[in-house]
């Protein structure tokens, strides 16, 4: 529609293009470095498009377009087709690796110390990062012996090249690595013990911050028959669905899995496993209850409100107005806190004003109960403004009209202002059924899904389906991030039919009044 | 308070008697029974402030815990406030400039982004704007927290190259909340342009302006009102956000205000309450000045299809 006349270049585009290209210059020789080559891929395409389109007189539309669709392809689009893919994983605490690696891991895991053999003095060591950078061993023998211990086998190091504390041996500075503290070390317990040092006829082990040991290894992998053997046992593992199961039928598997293509096993997991149905329909029948019920009684007081207040005669109405904006305009973060401190059972408000003793969110129905009464604090100040400005918004001369033909003031009410009312509000509270179904926040600062079933601590029964995921994805026991993937799958398939079936009544509703 | 709902059936005998023919000796009884709507006004007024009121008292009171904080203040001590500023272990200016920044920054730029969108799906005609108007919907409905893992895997990467923009700064989180800007906003805001007559930028074309002066000069000044609202619930929204700021602000100086408030009361329930409370009102009062002054626009803004809390 729009077509440029001359091919000018604003001084806007000439920033912006120079802005992109001055970020692809500092980006490609670290890319480069690191051996990026698909980061780097994008990185230039990218730049090229920008130029592109930035500088051709023909790509109007694209102009507008691209910075949103590049913002939402990286940080919505990717994340969430990656996430879309790891429902088909069995990804999760336990499946975190590949096969190769997990293998490798039980193997290092499964050295035992071999009796009466010497002990080192060990320091753990790191390049670049304390946290993440690789790990390696100095090893210091009883003969006083510096070696260097990756996990590919052991390098000796020169005297010179170290300094050794002179009563142990152990190496306390080592030239281009850092030498990791106690706390340190600590921090990176879980990798340290599988991590070996393979060595001739056996592995060295860490044992402790600061000895190491050198052992054999109790489990052996053959890489044609893909069975890992307990050499003390003699006991056989066959790989299946990610883990090592015993071949024996006594059900053992190895601690350490992988992750691997599950199908549709999560999906099934969901119908057909008790423990995940049981749990799961619970906390979907709440998220339904709490999200309707929060709609209905937000509305409910909106519009009661905004019919006793919306009143030619009432004086003050503005007032009412402001202050009645004020639950809605506190940032909810803060009101849900200030929630939270009120139904405290020890030292709340409501317990001291009302002279009672209730342990508001620690019972089912109390916390039930007491969410969607703050959730109707925090709403209703919305369906009032809303409702508000839709009833003066209904023209005055249907009513008019209506009156004179004899109708009653309920019957107006009924038949013109309430139908005109829906049209307008019924998307708004379609959207709001929908954002309060995935109303992270309210069940986080409110309960964060308490209380709990007896022997179940990641089902709570003021969970809804949004906070019960993210406890599965990334609660304290046992992540199960496969299924906590297919489930939002789920909850996205759900909120797009609720939200599609929403704007085709609202449509339907428009045709049937827009006379 | 489904007790309200039957109001206007109460209100009925009285609009029958006007029906009737008789509208002008009704007046003064109907004036006179406006009384029942105050007293259904100061109800909900009441039901509206007592916990704003009690966060006031509590950020007022010299004590300073929860157990000793009633509904009304019963002292008035600036202690609180002192303490808050002064405790190293919650550096609230800290948090204070960092959610300014992340919030107004993203504000600023989703508000853009939006407003580019909305521009090119309400004015320019293009292959696949339909079905890029449905996509940019549909993907918002993705619960996009369970991409957290993804999220965090990109910026890690983000970071090796560009550590300004990685894990643990303000920069990486608003890159974050920038990923939504074509979505809501971006429908909200071609709402509000294809009601604005076209034939204002059709003339401006014919005078020889390009497609970026009409957009700058013209489309952006006129959606001016609605542009403010999209930007505050830009901002609200991200100022309430603690699920995705938890995750990546870990160190205690990069933390925003709701994560750095929460960790407050999270911790000792009773002993920081003064604390809490005195942070949350420097932090929620300029929000609700701003709503006040806004109020007009809002209600445009809002039954426009925006929802907040």
């Amino acid at each position: 529609m729009h077509s440029e006349r001359i091919a000018r270049v604003s001084w806007m585009r000439v920033v912006f293009i120079g802005a992109v290209v001055a970020l692809t210059i500092f980006a490609v020789p670290r890319l480069v470095s690191q051996h990026a080559w698909i980061a780097l891929g994008v990185a230039v395409a990218v730049t090229a498009t920008l130029i592109y389109v930035y500088l051709s007189p023909k790509r109007i539309a694209a102009r507008y377009l691209i910075p949103g669709t590049l913002l939402l392809l990286a940080f919505q689009v990717y994340p969430v087709a990656y996430t879309i893919g790891t429902a088909f994983t069995n990804y999760g605490d336990g499946h975190r690796m590949s096969q190769t690696q997990a293998v490798s891991e039980l193997e290092a895991d499964s050295v035992v110390e071999r009796p009466g053999a010497p002990r080192y003095e060990l320091s753990v060591a790191t390049k670049d990062s304390v946290s993440t950078g690789p790990i390696v061993f100095f090893l210091t023998d009883p003969q006083g012996r510096v070696e260097r211990g990756d996990s590919h086998g052991l390098t000796a190091v020169p005297d010179a090249q170290v300094t050794k504390d002179p009563d142990t041996g152990k190496v306390v500075r080592a030239p281009g690595w850092t030498i990791l503290n106690g706390i340190q070390v600590n921090a990176r317990a879980a990798q340290l013990s599988t991590f070996a040092v393979p060595v001739e006829g056996g592995f060295i082990k860490s044992v402790g911050l600061s000895e190491a040991f050198i052992g054999e290894r109790t489990l052996r992998y053959d890489v044609a028959t893909q069975i890992m053997t307990d050499t003390r046992t003699g006991v056989a593992y066959r790989p299946k669905a990610g883990t090592f199961v015993a071949a024996d039928g006594s059900g053992r598997v190895l601690p350490i899995g992988w992750k691997t293509d599950v199908g549709l096993r999560n999906f099934a997991a969901v119908v057909t496993d008790p423990s995940i149905r049981g749990p799961f329909l619970r906390v979907l029948a709440w998220t339904v209850a709490f999200a309707s019920l929060s709609v209905l009684t937000t509305f409910a007081l909106g519009l009661g409100l905004a019919l006793a207040l919306d009143h030619p005669r009432l004086r003050g109405q503005r007032i009412y107005r402001s202050l009645l904006l004020l639950p809605y305009a506190l940032p909810a973060f803060i009101s849900l806190l200030v929630w939270q401190s009120m139904y405290n059972k020890d030292f709340g408000l409501l317990n001291r004003l009302l002279q009672t003793d209730i342990d508001w969110l620690g019972g089912i129905w109390t916390a039930r109960g007491s969410i969607l009464l703050t959730n109707l604090w925090l709403g209703f100040p919305y369906m009032f403004l809303v409702c508000t400005g839709l009833l003066q918004s209904v023209p005055s001369e249907l009513k008019e009209a209506a009156r004179v033909d004899g109708a009653s003031s309920l019957r107006v009410f009924r038949s013109v202002t309430m139908p005109l009312l829906l049209v307008g509000i019924a998307p708004l509270l379609i959207a709001s059924f929908a954002y309060n179904f995935n109303s992270y926040n309210t069940i986080k600062l409110l309960t964060d899904g308490g209380p709990f079933p007896p022997g179940n601590s990641t089902a709570g029964n003021t969970d809804i389906l949004i906070s019960y995921t993210f406890r599965l994805a990334f609660g304290g026991q046992g992540a199960q991030y496969g299924l906590a993937a297919a489930i939002s799958l789920f909850i996205f398939m759900l909120v797009g039919l609720i939200s599609f079936a929403g704007f085709r009544r609202t449509r339907a509703l428009e045709e049937v009044y827009a006379a | 308070m489904t007790h309200l709902l039957p109001q206007p059936a109460t209100e009925a005998p009285s609009q029958i008697g006007a029906v009737a023919g008789a509208p002008a000796p009704r007046q003064r009884p109907r004036g006179d029974r406006v009384w029942w709507r105050h007293l259904i006004g100061l109800v909900a007024l009441v039901f509206a402030l007592f916990p704003i009121v009690f966060l006031v008292s509590a950020a007022l009171n010299p004590v300073g815990t929860l157990s000793t904080t009633s509904l009304l203040p019963d002292g008035v001590s600036l202690n609180n406030f002192a303490k808050l500023l002064s405790d190293p272990n919650s550096p609230y200016l800290r948090w204070y400039g960092n959610t300014l920044l992340i919030c107004g920054v993203s504000a600023m730029l989703n508000v853009l982004i939006g407003a580019g969108g909305a521009f090119a799906f309400s004015r320019l005609r293009f292959r696949g704007r339909r079905a890029g108007l449905i996509t940019v919907l549909l993907v918002q409905m993705f619960p996009n927290f369970i991409a957290v893992v993804a999220l965090y895997l990109v910026f890690i990467q983000i970071g090796s190259v560009f550590p300004a923009a990685g894990l643990n700064t303000s920069l990486g989180l608003i890159l974050v909340y920038l990923g939504g800007a074509m979505g809501v906003n971006t429908w909200l805001l071609k709402g509000y342009l294809d009601t604005i007559p076209r034939e204002l930028d059709e003339s401006a074309l014919i005078d020889g302006a390009t497609s970026g002066q009409v957009f700058f000069r013209i489309t952006l000044p006129l959606a001016a009102p609605m542009l403010v609202v999209v930007g505050l619930f830009s901002f609200v929204a991200n100022l309430n956000e603690i699920l995705l700021a938890n995750v990546f602000l870990t160190d205690t100086s990069q933390k925003t205000l709701a994560i750095g408030l929460f960790g407050l009361v999270s911790g000792e329930h009773n002993t920081d309450y003064g604390e809490f409370a005195a942070g949350s009102l420097l932090a929620g009062l300029p929000v609700v000045l701003i709503y006040l002054y806004l109020q007009k626009y809002l209600v445009k803004g809002l039954t426009a299809g925006a929802v907040k809390g």
